[in-house]
């Protein structure tokens, strides 16, 4: 299975992403933000960071960057796009995926490590995990998701809410909501489920010396399904 | 341009005689840039006039060390070809004035320290010091300083793996914000400032030259008034993301073979960075000032020598690699320009729209810089204080241990490094809040151990013992997370040095560290000095940073402090003779604040450590913690929080009651968790070693218990001990 990294210039979070998806059997190649076309890939990820310094909003100028062109025919044409964190930010600003993330609610970074909740297995990234809650790590300043009643209401028939911030027992209420996101959202799909933007960090927990190994679950799974 | 005169040095800081001795040493009156060109390599923080003659004392030798001080950061061997690159550095004064840039540029200076090197930074630390919690900036300082160093670590993607702060009300009209960082370099490729060869480009790349930061690094060199405010202009603003992309566009350059040497702009810009070079270099070196790239308009070349606009560096290159070096740094997006070449001149020779506006020989700005030897005092021992019965008899150890656990200084700091990211590169094996932060050398076995220390209130009680005990508890908290201790950088924080009593401060505790890091093996290989922390008159107590790390050379035996198993046994490992003067203990609850710091026993520190180590490698111990402020009643609490476990506390033997015995500060000390199969073995090596130890206590339950004296939950000790300061924070 082939993948690729984008590498924008503020991008801190490629170099993990790389290690994680080799350690799970994936070709990765890491490609340059000002390339104009991605080699062929079966996953595209849109790692951490802050790709051009987040000014202005994050990840607002990645999503005109030249290469972003070509990440969103790939994704329009039904290929598998991973948007981590900042990668998250960058899809909602290029429309893949709706609604915004805006400074969670204390107005502080927060760099912890979080339960959330699978909401939905139908798709090729949680379809083969055992667990209902992961433990995950956010870091991130601007992961307080929002959106409008009626893209809610949306998001919800559709069955786009992939994971939720809650506790060890999968309780998703506000007591268990670390930065003010609307239904304590982490993560959605598109419509589709080929595109998955998430602030928690996978790629920080594949190793029982680092915060944990629930993030293994979600690229073992990957590859599996594909 | 106005002519130049006394008046005019002086309010540039320099001291009458100073520019008496400028003007005799060139023949002639300075003009405006050359003044400005003195004032910034004469002032404290650039020439360490105070502080050279007492620097050159330090230990700073050992078979591990590839680079001492002297160069932008020290340098360690840590096997194989692997090296690390680290230094702490202060930016206290800006961060006074402005929290969030002055801490913010701190740890952007400090990384490029590091990475001018070539090393890539592969963590950050910090030490952070506050006044009293009840004054009235804390709070606002505090966020700010702490977003600061957040929002510059956590943007590049560095992660912050440890640091301390305290508060104390010496520190409220000067914080301290020292910053480290540690870099990871193959021990042959490692790159240094000094120039070499003539006629040799020499490139400014990075960001353009504001007027941001004109004399800070005067700033850094003065006491504060009621005017401070007035200073804001001289701070710095920092740009992570244009940081990040220097730190690439340099590791990318430095691949090739194209450098000669490098150094970053940090106090006193382009000024002390050309200098520096060339002096290194024996050689002269010519700039033309127009081609310098400027952020705003009509600089003159006053401003643009002593800019310290953030993200800039020089470089001087082989002739010839112009063009290669450009294309990388293009690729970035940074600017890059060619502004000068090395000469044979022995002079720095300045030239603004094809005019000469500057020509002094270099030596009169390096060697020939001021050298004082300024009068200091001795300071004495003080008199042990006596306590008697009735100082304890009312006492109940619970009440005091909730009380010590929630002194501001001992209180969980979660609340900060949260604000922190501590896990981005995906290597971070300790997180911040336990004996020192770890991460891993990437894709080997091993794994670096960092923590920074300090103990301004030993130091401010004698500070030969202080000096010495700081070194030692850096030395500690390797070993308690099973790392072999290797080297350490200084920050040495004090007030006026032109006042007797502040210099002996910095003497003596020079001299503290010079003899325990002889002892101990644990040279110094870089730091700073950061003196005129004081404000109105008021000086800080003396606060030197240690900055140590230790490497572990299988990470996977790394050792952590929370109690792991019920039914396992605990050991104190060192003497407890109930040392209670100038603990938290005395001060929190006898209101004592005399007398003299716990005595530092070098041999026992040496034996101690070197026995855990022992242990360690034969894998006997499960967990380690050092003990440190509030004694072995507050490590154990620590441990049992963070591991959820309780302790049954066996019967103390001895002279010392049991206040002395829970909350003494003795040094030289740790607690270790035995397997019960393993007693016998570590009894049998501890005693064969000539190693004090006390069987301490049993792991069980969810409570601390001894005997009918005290019954505590960890569930209640937990509360107070984490909410202190997120409730102080939203107060």
């Amino acid at each position: 299975m082939k993948s690729s990294v984008i590498i924008f210039p503020g991008s801190n979070c490629d170099r993990d992403m790389d290690v994680a998806l080799k350690k799970f059997g994936f070709k990765n190649q890491m490609v340059w933000h000002n390339d104009a076309e991605i080699p062929k890939s079966d996953l595209i990820v849109l790692p951490g960071g802050f790709s051009y310094g987040d000014y202005l909003r994050c990840g607002s100028i990645a999503g005109k960057s030249r290469i972003i062109k070509s990440v969103i025919d790939f994704a329009n044409s039904g290929g598998l796009v991973l948007g981590i964190c900042n990668g998250f930010q960058i899809l909602t600003e290029t429309g893949l995926l709706p609604g915004i993330l805006q400074q969670n609610k204390y107005l502080n970074f927060i760099c912890k490590n979080v339960f959330v909740k699978i909401k939905n297995k139908e798709n090729k990234y949680f379809k083969n995990i055992k667990k209902e809650v992961l433990e995950l790590h956010i870091a991130h300043n601007e992961g307080n998701y929002f959106c409008s009643n009626d893209e809610l209401q949306s998001i919800e028939d559709n069955g786009q809410i992939a994971v939720t911030y809650c506790d060890d027992k999968g309780n998703d209420d506000e007591n268990n909501n670390p930065n003010g996101a609307i239904k304590n959202i982490a993560g959605i799909f598109n419509k589709n489920k080929n595109i998955l933007g998430m602030m928690p960090h996978p790629e920080r927990m594949i190793d029982p010396f680092l915060s944990g190994e629930d993030g293994s679950l979600i690229f073992e799974n990957l590859i599996g399904s594909m | 341009m106005s002519e130049v005169n006394e008046q005019i040095a002086i309010d540039h800081g320099l001291k009458k005689d100073e520019y008496k001795k400028i003007c005799d040493l060139l023949k002639r009156t300075p003009n405006i840039t050359e003044l400005g060109i003195f004032s910034a390599m004469w002032n404290e923080h650039c020439s360490y006039k105070s502080s050279r003659r007492h620097l050159k004392k330090l230990h700073t030798k050992g078979d591990q060390v590839i680079q001492g001080p002297g160069e932008n950061a020290g340098v360690v061997d840590i096997e194989d070809d692997d090296a690390i690159v680290f230094k702490i550095e202060s930016h206290n004064h800006p961060s006074f004035i402005e929290p969030y840039q002055g801490a913010a540029t701190g740890v952007g200076g400090i990384m490029r320290d590091v990475f001018t090197m070539g090393a890539r930074p592969i963590a950050n630390l910090n030490s952070i010091h506050f006044g009293s919690i009840d004054h009235e900036k804390t709070r606002n300082l505090l966020r700010g300083v702490v977003k600061g160093i957040g929002g510059y670590g956590n943007c590049i993607g560095v992660p912050t793996i440890a640091g301390q702060t305290c508060f104390d009300e010496s520190y409220n009209g000067n914080i301290l914000v020292n910053a480290m960082t540690l870099g990871l370099v193959n021990k042959n490729k490692i790159f240094y400032s000094k120039a070499a060869g003539v006629d040799k480009p020499v490139i400014y790349v990075g960001s353009k030259t504001g007027r941001d930061g004109i004399h800070g690094a005067s700033m850094a060199s003065a006491i504060f008034d009621d005017k401070i405010e007035e200073k804001k202009p001289t701070v710095q603003v920092g740009d992570p993301f244009t940081e990040k992309l220097l730190l690439e566009a340099c590791l990318e350059l430095m691949a090739g073979k194209s450098i000669i040497s490098i150094q970053d702009m940090g106090a006193a810009g382009l000024t002390s960075s050309s200098i520096e070079m060339a002096s290194k270099g024996d050689l002269g070196i010519e700039i033309d000032l127009t081609k310098v790239p400027c952020r705003e308009q009509n600089m003159t070349p006053y401003e643009i020598m002593l800019s310290e606009s953030q993200e800039r560096m020089l470089i001087v290159l082989e002739a010839g690699k112009e063009n290669e070096a450009k294309k990388i740094f293009d690729k970035w997006n940074l600017d890059f320009a060619v502004i000068g070449k090395t000469t044979n001149s022995k002079n720095i020779e300045l030239f603004f729209e094809s005019k000469k506006v500057a020509e002094i020989p270099i030596d009169f700005l390096a060697e020939n810089a001021p050298m004082y030897d300024r009068k200091w005092t001795k300071a004495k021992l003080p008199k042990e204080s006596k306590f008697s019965k009735n100082n304890f008899k009312s006492l109940k150890l619970s009440e005091c241990l909730n009380k010590i656990l929630t002194d501001p200084n001992i209180a969980d700091k979660e609340w900060i490094w949260n604000q922190y990211d501590h896990t981005v590169m995906g290597d971070t094996i300790q997180k911040p809040g336990g004996n020192a932060g770890v991460v891993r050398v990437h894709g080997t076995n091993k794994a670096v151990a960092a923590a920074v220390d300090s103990s301004a209130t030993y130091c401010h009680a004698h500070p030969l013992t202080g000096g010495k005990q700081v070194v030692c508890e850096s030395w500690r908290n390797m070993i308690s997370v099973g790392a072999k201790p290797i080297a350490i950088t200084n920050c040495l924080n004090f007030g006026n040095p032109e006042k007797e009593k502040n210099m002996g401060e910095f003497v003596e505790c020079v001299e503290g560290i010079t003899e325990a890091s002889k002892y101990l093996n644990y040279p110094v290989v870089s730091g700073n000095v950061s003196f005129y922390n004081e404000t109105k008159d008021k000086g800080i107590k003396p606060t030197p940073s240690i900055g140590g790390i230790g490497l572990l050379s299988d990470y996977k035996q790394m050792i952590t402090m929370e109690l792991k198993n019920n039914g396992n046994y605990l050991f104190v490992i060192g003497k407890t003779d109930g040392h209670l003067d100038q603990s938290i203990f005395a001060k929190n609850i006898l209101s004592n604040h005399n007398g003299p710091p716990p005595e530092i026993n070098l041999f026992n520190e040496k034996q101690n450590g070197m026995s855990i180590l022992n242990l360690k490698n034969k894998n006997l111990i499960e967990t380690c913690h050092d003990v440190s402020l509030g004694g072995i009643l507050t490590a154990i609490s620590k441990m049992s929080i963070k591991g959820d476990k309780g302790v049954k506390l066996f019967p103390i033997e001895g002279l010392v009651n049991k206040f002395e015995y829970f909350f003494g500060e003795d040094q030289g000390r740790y607690i270790i968790e035995i397997k019960p199969e393993n007693l016998e073995n570590v009894e049998k090596i501890l005693k064969k070693d000539s190693i004090h130890f006390d069987k301490l206590g049993i792991v069980e339950s969810n409570q601390i218990t001894y005997g009918s004296d005290l019954k505590i939950s960890i569930d209640d000790i937990k509360e107070g001990y984490k909410n202190w300061l997120k409730e102080y924070m939203v107060n």
